[in-house]
């Protein structure tokens, strides 16, 4: 007798969600921190039912089939919004293998006296379901580098940012190392501030850059030409006496450019190119 | 790189190594790493604590299995650059570290050890 497992599976839909969510139930790697029971149970239905639906004798032996286009989507989008709630990939894994338990303690429940029949229909439900672990992998690494896509362009949008500290004098302190990428980004907003605000000295503050090695150097060189070419006057400070020594004994020469120990004498000096004095007030 | 340097600053921290010295072997490393990653694709960093000379030290040794340099009497020139960088890399770092070797074979690789000592 030639048993069609697909219509054994549509049959005892129910009996395999009960046997899913209390596999799912039990399990360590439930998270009712992220999602209610009620929550899961709903999510477990919609995968069970298009599961369920897509599946027939045709393509359960093919699981490139376009016909489970649909049962791959629902599986992204559970795996894209876990992968965002915070999900491990292990929970994820485990919530999509759980579900073969389930069907295969159906099938064994239906195939009884045939062990061979048994086994091959095992099978073919088995690489159906690795199948879809794969895809819930693929999307949740997907899920996963959104995120940190999303952050890497956060902090390079908060990370440059240009103060405009006097009537043209702009400063612009920088954080973290300097990479070519970044490089570019410092040099775009530091002329582009210039040509905004009409300054004529601006101010790079490396406080924040932890090491000066050549390549650091190189950039900040190229920042300083690209301003000077604009026609303004490009004053480097923060540089702290580590990085002093090692910049000397790397032999890199920053004797073309005006370099300052702290941001306020870097302004000091920004003050005197414009003719500029603070004073104590004498008003009591 | 950057989870290379806050390594290497954590072992430079546990021998008690000063900023100066710290900063300068953490620039050199980054250097040198630096090179690996451009020129030969990557490479294996080895990090160990030595003892000598009465005080400890950190040695590195960076190894590649890269193009090799071909001429290393020119690399270590100040301003040689097969890139377009400012060609001090490599004599920096020999400046920045107590002790500095490096052997290469064009087509095999390059290893370069330096070492620090905490207060040298």
């Amino acid at each position: 007798m030639k048993l069609d497992t697909a219509k054994v599976l549509q049959k005892r839909k129910k009996q395999i969600l009960e046997l899913w969510m209390k596999n799912q139930l039990v399990d360590f790697s439930l998270r009712e921190d992220l999602m209610s029971n009620d929550e899961l149970a709903v999510q477990s239905e919609e995968l069970v039912n298009v599961l369920l639906q897509t599946l027939d004798n045709g393509n359960i032996e093919d699981v490139q089939s376009p016909s489970f286009e649909p049962l791959y989507e629902v599986l992204e989008s559970i795996s894209l919004s876990r992968a965002k709630q915070g999900y491990s990939p292990r929970e994820t894994g485990t919530f999509v293998f759980s579900l073969k338990d389930a069907l295969l303690t159906t099938l064994q429940l239906e195939i009884k006296n045939d062990p061979q029949q048994l086994l091959e229909e095992s099978m073919k439900v088995s690489r159906l379901i690795d199948s879809l672990g794969i895809v819930t992998f693929e999307t949740f690494i997907k899920g996963r580098e959104e995120v940190i896509l999303r952050q890497t362009d956060e902090i390079a949008e908060i990370s440059t940012p240009v103060i405009r500290v006097w009537d043209g004098i702009v400063a612009m302190p920088i954080i973290g190392t300097l990479d070519s990428s970044r490089t570019q980004v410092v040099m775009e907003n530091l002329l582009q501030e210039i040509v905004l605000t009409s300054s004529s000295i601006a101010i790079l503050d490396i406080s924040g850059v932890p090491a000066v090695d050549s390549l650091v150097a190189q950039h900040l060189i190229k920042t300083v030409s690209a301003t000077r070419l604009m026609g303004a006057e490009c004053i480097i400070s923060g540089i702290r006496p580590e990085i002093a020594q090692t910049v000397v004994h790397l032999g890199i020469d920053l004797s073309g450019i005006v370099t300052k120990a702290t941001l306020a004498s870097a302004l000091r000096y920004a003050f005197s190119l414009v003719q500029l004095e603070v004073r104590k007030s004498n008003v009591k | 790189m950057v989870v290379f340097r806050n390594r290497l600053k954590e072992f430079a921290i546990k021998i008690g190594m000063g900023l100066v010295n710290q900063t300068k072997l953490i620039t050199a490393a980054s250097e040198l790493s630096r090179n690996m990653l451009r020129y030969a694709g990557g490479g294996v960093v080895l990090i160990e604590i030595i003892n000598g000379q009465r005080q400890n030290g950190l040695r590195l040794t960076f190894t590649d299995t890269g193009p090799g340099i071909p001429d290393i009497k020119e690399a270590m020139k100040d301003g040689y650059s097969t890139g377009k960088s400012l060609g001090l890399g490599l004599p920096g770092a020999k400046r920045l570290v107590s002790d500095f070797e490096i052997q290469s074979t064009v087509g095999k690789g390059t290893t370069i050890t330096i070492t620090k000592w905490k207060n040298g």
